[in-house]
């Protein structure tokens, strides 16, 4: 088994899919990129990150489709076909772009099993790019897969390395419903997102948690990039004799409750990072499970690690304050731990 | 047309300045000092210039992704561009929005934008209220060839029409949208053609030409300061570089590179038509040139001497803090 960046993992599992089955197209923006152009070659971006490199040659123009920049369109279309019979993909470049194609998702592909009556279903798997990092600024660095989950008719799929990304890809297209699958633009080259990957044909199910890391002191639920930080976060605590379980939902729709709830009873003590949103975000959801379900486990109050609630900055410095910071999620523990603020700028200084 | 030789000087003066900015940035960017993603307007100078000479203050703008040129043409201040672009706390948006986000309402423009297309329904509000407000004002949205596919871009032009705003739409048709040709996206090739249907006058300009848009620009303007609606322009102008800083360009030939700058530099041919018609000596020009370069580099060098803004003041400007 050979080790893979994300990005790789994806285009693998797109190829995957493609070959398996016929049905499966690809419909975006420059996801092959060079139509037209004066240089001859066609498949000159695969995408603006190079995702989808290599796959028009391989499988032509009738299944890797260029589209113009005109979200709302192509997404309709997609939702279009695969009600119809087709397994489209649609790249969405960022997902701050979903205002411009909000409508077939929100009214169209999340609705159409449920107000036809069970007669119809809709394949459509939506990938996008999300996150913060880059300096991209607010209109490209959004991740807004909370809002997706809000959804009902939606399923949506956060991954955090590149086994997931694959897994969870295929599960994604085989599902006949509606899937986001949202990528975290700063996990496709990240070392330790580079993990194993299978070449062969595997499939992650939907609604089950990965364990990142065992522990028995306090649980940390975390997605996409954040299980990085917190794993992070978690190792360094172990070297002080507190044991830290991260907990990736992978999927935030279906959601495996269980897997966090069953951590919670174990360990009393939940820290939830969700780069999503200050409010009504997904880290939001997860503590009001656990208040609901697991509350008289908890031995500490919960604590919420997200970004203020703000835009994404522009300049690096107020970009770095914005992202959910290894320290603030180490404070956040240690507070769950019962420590106070003196006592916590203690341990921050001496790590 | 009536331009004056000192109105003559400037124009190229903009173009130069604006020229030798995205020159310096696409220099600069390799020392990793400049953040974030870079749309470079090089080639493209006669349009944001020819368009908003002709404009003042309580005239809009919108901008897109590629806005640089057309910020500085509208009289955004260069060192407060310069400084925004390296994030800086002094910079025109304090370091909060960067290239894609640069604005300045003071001079009328409603900003550079991230969303491809946005730029023409937000033009057409300010249009809006100069209708209301009977401010006198007009709008112009500036947007490429792959914005003009978007259907909220075909929704603001039928609504100009409907309540004849004094609006102009403004098409940069540099051939590409990202690494796509414009002949692949516009089913009807045709741009200008195409927006004609929604009822309003349509033309196609060489945007190379920097007076072909100054008279085409000026029929639009005179139409709209005088109560008759909204125009469209369509402009067929060149990208020297990539579409972002860093775009290899895989899908461009170098003969096309080479030659849109041998033959489609519309700062070159602006500067022959000028030393040609006697309306500037070769002197002169390179007085200005000259004066393009001192002031970029005097404010490159502001840029990386100056503050990035402190992280307490992150929530700067938001109404309600979490
Ligand atoms: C709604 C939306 N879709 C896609 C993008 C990504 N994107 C940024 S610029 C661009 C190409 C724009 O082409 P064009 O309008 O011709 O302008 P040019 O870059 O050529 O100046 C694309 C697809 C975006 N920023 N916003
Ligand atoms: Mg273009």
């Amino acid at each position: 088994m050979a080790e893979m960046a994300m990005r790789a993992a994806i285009n693998s599992a797109l190829v995957q899919e493609m070959t398996r089955d016929d049905r499966v197209i690809l419909i975006g923006t420059d996801i092959a990129g060079g139509q037209m152009g004066s240089g001859g070659q066609e498949d000159a971006a695969g995408g603006v990150l190079g995702i989808t490199k290599g796959l028009l040659p391989r499988f032509g123009a009738a299944r890797v489709i260029d589209t113009p920049i005109a979200e709302m369109g192509y997404m309709g279309v997609a939702v279009g076909a695969a009600a119809t019979g087709l397994r489209p993909v649609a790249e969405l470049m960022f997902m701050d772009f979903i205002g411009c194609c909000g409508d077939m998702l929100l009214n169209q592909a999340a609705k159409i099993r449920y107000m036809f009556g069970g007669k119809s279903t809709c394949p459509l798997v939506m990938r996008t790019m999300i996150g913060a990092g880059a300096n991209a600024a607010a209109q490209h660095s959004q991740s807004l897969y909370h809002w997706m989950t809000a959804v009902p008719g939606l399923k949506v799929v956060v991954p955090s390395n590149a086994y997931d990304a694959k897994g969870l890809l295929a599960t994604a297209i085989r599902d006949d419903d509606p899937v986001i699958f949202c990528e975290h633009k700063a996990l496709y080259d990240l070392p330790s997102a580079k993990v194993e990957v299978p070449e062969d044909d595997y499939t992650i199910p939907f609604g089950e948690a990965n364990y990142v890391t065992e522990g028995s002191d306090v649980t940390v639920v975390a997605l996409g990039l954040m299980t990085h930080i917190a794993a992070g976060v978690a190792a360094a605590m172990a070297g002080k004799g507190i044991s830290v379980e991260v907990i990736d939902p992978r999927t935030t729709s279906p959601l495996d409750e269980e897997s966090i709830l069953e951590s919670v009873e174990s360990t009393g003590r939940l820290v939830v990072v969700d780069e999503s949103a200050a409010r009504c975000g997904f880290g939001h959801d997860v503590v009001a499970l656990v208040a609901d379900k697991a509350f008289h486990s908890l031995k500490a109050p919960v604590k919420l690690v997200t970004p203020p609630h703000c835009p994404t900055p522009f300049s690096p410095p107020l970009e770095q304050a914005w992202i959910p910071s290894g320290e603030r999620v180490a404070r956040a523990i240690l507070e769950t731990l019962g420590l106070d603020r003196a006592a916590i700028d203690a341990a921050l200084a001496a790590a | 047309m009536a331009l004056k030789k000192e109105e003559l000087l400037e124009a190229y003066r903009r173009m130069r300045t604006i020229r030798e900015f995205e020159e310096n940035i696409h220099r600069e960017n390799t020392t990793g000092e400049i953040p974030g993603f870079l749309h470079l307007y090089c080639g493209q100078e006669a349009n944001a210039v020819a368009v908003c000479m002709q404009l003042d203050d309580t005239d809009y703008i919108a901008s897109n992704h590629r806005g640089h040129g057309h910020c500085l043409a509208k009289g955004a201040d260069v060192k407060g561009m310069m400084l925004e672009l390296y994030g800086k706390e002094d910079g025109l948006c304090h370091g909060r929005g960067g290239s894609m986000h640069i604005a300045d309402v003071s001079r009328g423009i409603l900003g550079a934008n991230g969303i491809v297309g946005a730029g023409a329904p937000l033009a057409t509000g300010a249009a809006l209220t100069a209708k209301t407000l009977g401010t006198g004002g007009v709008a112009v949205s500036f947007q490429g060839d792959g914005a003009s596919n978007e259907g909220y871009v075909f929704e603001a032009i039928n609504m100009a029409v409907m309540w004849q705003l004094p609006m102009i739409f403004y098409f940069e048709n540099n051939g590409y949208g990202e690494f796509t040709g414009h002949d692949y996206v516009v089913g009807s090739k045709d741009i200008a053609g195409r927006a004609a249907a929604f009822g309003l006058p349509a033309v196609r300009v060489d945007g190379t030409d920097f007076f072909e848009v100054y008279e085409a620009f000026g029929e639009a303007l005179k139409r709209a300061r005088a109560g008759k609606g909204p125009s469209v322009i369509e402009a067929q102008a060149v990208r020297f570089y990539g579409h972002f800083e860093g775009d290899p360009q895989a899908y461009r030939s170098t003969e096309e590179l080479e030659s849109v700058r041998e033959h489609k530099d519309c700062l070159k041919i602006l500067r022959q038509k000028l030393i040609k018609g006697k309306k500037a000596t070769t002197a002169e020009l390179d007085t200005i040139d000259q004066e393009a370069v001192e002031l970029i580099n005097a404010c490159r060098e502001a840029a990386k001497a100056a503050a990035f803004p402190d992280p307490a003041t992150l929530m700067n400007n938001t109404y309600v803090s979490y």
